[in-house]
């Protein structure tokens, strides 16, 4: 039977949550690297047992931690970060130029087929690439020249939150900042184009449609069709059917446009998973109730699935890289809350339960489907 | 010998217990104590100053002797009770409340 690894990446630790594949009885083992912010950790496709994990500190800065065992024992790999050239200045909060400045690592994107290529998202945005494991980074600095100097940080930071890796096309990945947009390389990684055409912001840009400036939540595809991305945009859910040369809004009759995550399901491309939250400063549920959407065509209608959620003075927040599906049969749905908790759902979303009620602050969900 | 305490976390990513003891050529600095320490423990480059610039980190403090020796100059030689091993020498994390 196959078996289940949920990754999960807190303020104040890692845990990880396993269980066979009826997904009924979780062992929870963690915290992993206690006391840390660990933003984000993610298996291998093509050799599960190596994860790699984002492990950050206001005190002490940025490690990057490896695994070749599932998680039972890490090592420490390179941690150098280092803009390409001279790294140049963007825009800051009161309209001036301001240099960029390495932070922390968002987000950890293991290669499609190799265990030791693995992309990591940094704020200040910038893309970075080892093909050693971790052992080294380099900058894919065309990233930057996409109009760098107009990219702005949100609340949140400037930062490359969403890597995807196009599996029919190596040389094609996606990625997404916050606040400047979604960004496609077709020669992977030497030149990049803004993909931002159909955003509007109206409430967040002095121009409605410009070009960059976006602030782009999360990005999700399916493996099968990869031209086909959905979008939780500050507010809106989009859809592009091109590869990000235009999008379209699928909002429909959601109670609210605004959200963090969305995800697709395993087995069926046109089903899609958000959870609204009700404002850019309610970062909470629309009334008190934690709701996911799930749309079974491709977005516009939606339903909410609430069975086994908190549907009363639930007032939490799901970030942007708290959701996940695994790869079984009916699809599992798993994500994370900033109140700690992590609910799973064995049937596509139908029912809910939470693995575990009471951890940190949740900040990433990834899952392994493993044999 | 130079005696010096690691802040809890800083143990953890160099895996040791307790204090590490370190030899330092001539008369110990910050810069030449920082140095040892992570030409010993490289684990812990980038942690304590930064990576190029080695300046040190907004939230990382350097104690001996009762004195905050956080915004001496890198090459400032440490007090004598550090170069004799009497006292160690502190790196700590700044407080942070919330």
């Amino acid at each position: 039977m196959s078996r289940i690894r949920v990754l999960v990446g807190t303020r104040k630790g890692a845990f990880i949550l396993t269980a066979d594949g009826r997904r009924q009885q979780w062992e929870v083992n963690g915290p992993l690297f206690a006391g840390w912010e660990m933003y984000h950790l993610k298996g291998s496709p093509v050799a599960p047992e190596r994860l790699y994990a984002s492990q950050t500190s206001g005190w002490f800065g940025q490690q990057v931690q490896r695994s070749d065992d599932g998680g039972k024992t890490w090592e420490q790999v390179d941690n150098k970060f280092h803009y390409e050239g001279v790294p140049g200045t963007h825009q800051w909060y009161d309209g001036t130029q301001h240099p960029w400045e390495f932070k922390r690592i968002w987000h950890l994107e293991p290669s499609l087929t190799d265990p030791d290529t693995v992309y990591a998202g940094a704020e200040d945005a910038a893309l970075f690439k080892s093909q050693d494991g971790g052992k080294s980074w380099q900058e894919l600095s065309g990233l930057r020249n996409a109009k760098g100097h107009l990219w702005q940080p949100g609340a949140g930071g400037m930062c490359v939150h969403t890597v995807l890796l196009d599996p029919s096309n190596p040389s094609r990945v996606f990625v997404a900042i916050s606040a400047a947009g979604v960004f496609r390389t077709d020669d992977a990684g030497q030149t990049w184009q803004a993909a931002n055409r159909g955003l509007k912001s109206p409430y967040e840009l002095p121009d409605p449609d410009a070009e960059v400036g976006h602030c782009v939540h999360r990005i999700a595809m399916h493996r099968s069709r990869p031209g086909v991305l959905f979008m939780q945009k500050h507010w809106d859910v989009m859809r592009s059917d091109n590869a990000g040369d235009s999008w379209s809004e699928i909002s429909g009759n959601l109670p609210s446009d605004f959200g963090f995550p969305i995800d697709v399901h395993a087995h069926e491309p046109e089903t899609i998973y958000v959870v609204p939250i009700k404002s850019d400063s309610e970062h909470f549920p629309p009334d008190g109730k934690l709701r996911v959407y799930r749309s079974r065509a491709g977005g516009n209608e939606w339903e909410a699935l609430t069975e086994g959620l908190p549907q009363k003075d639930c007032y939490v927040n799901v970030l942007r890289d708290a959701m996940a599906v695994d790869a079984l049969d009916p699809c599992g749905v798993y994500f994370g809350t900033t109140g700690g908790q992590v609910y799973a759902s064995a049937d596509n979303g139908d029912t809910w339960s939470a693995i575990v009620r009471d951890l940190p602050a949740v900040l990433s969900v990834e899952v392994q489907t493993l044999p | 010998m130079i005696r010096v305490v690691l802040p809890y976390h800083l143990r953890t990513l160099a895996r040791v217990d307790g204090e590490v003891e370190l030899e330092v050529e001539g008369p110990p600095s910050l810069r030449s104590v920082l140095d040892a320490l992570e030409a010993r423990y490289p684990s812990l480059c980038g942690t304590i100053r930064e990576h190029g610039t080695l300046q040190r980190r907004p939230f990382v403090r350097f104690f001996a002797c009762k004195e905050d020796l956080s915004h001496e100059p890198p090459d400032a030689l440490l007090p004598a009770a550090i170069t004799t091993g009497a006292e160690p020498f502190m790196i700590v994390g700044a407080m942070a409340g919330g």
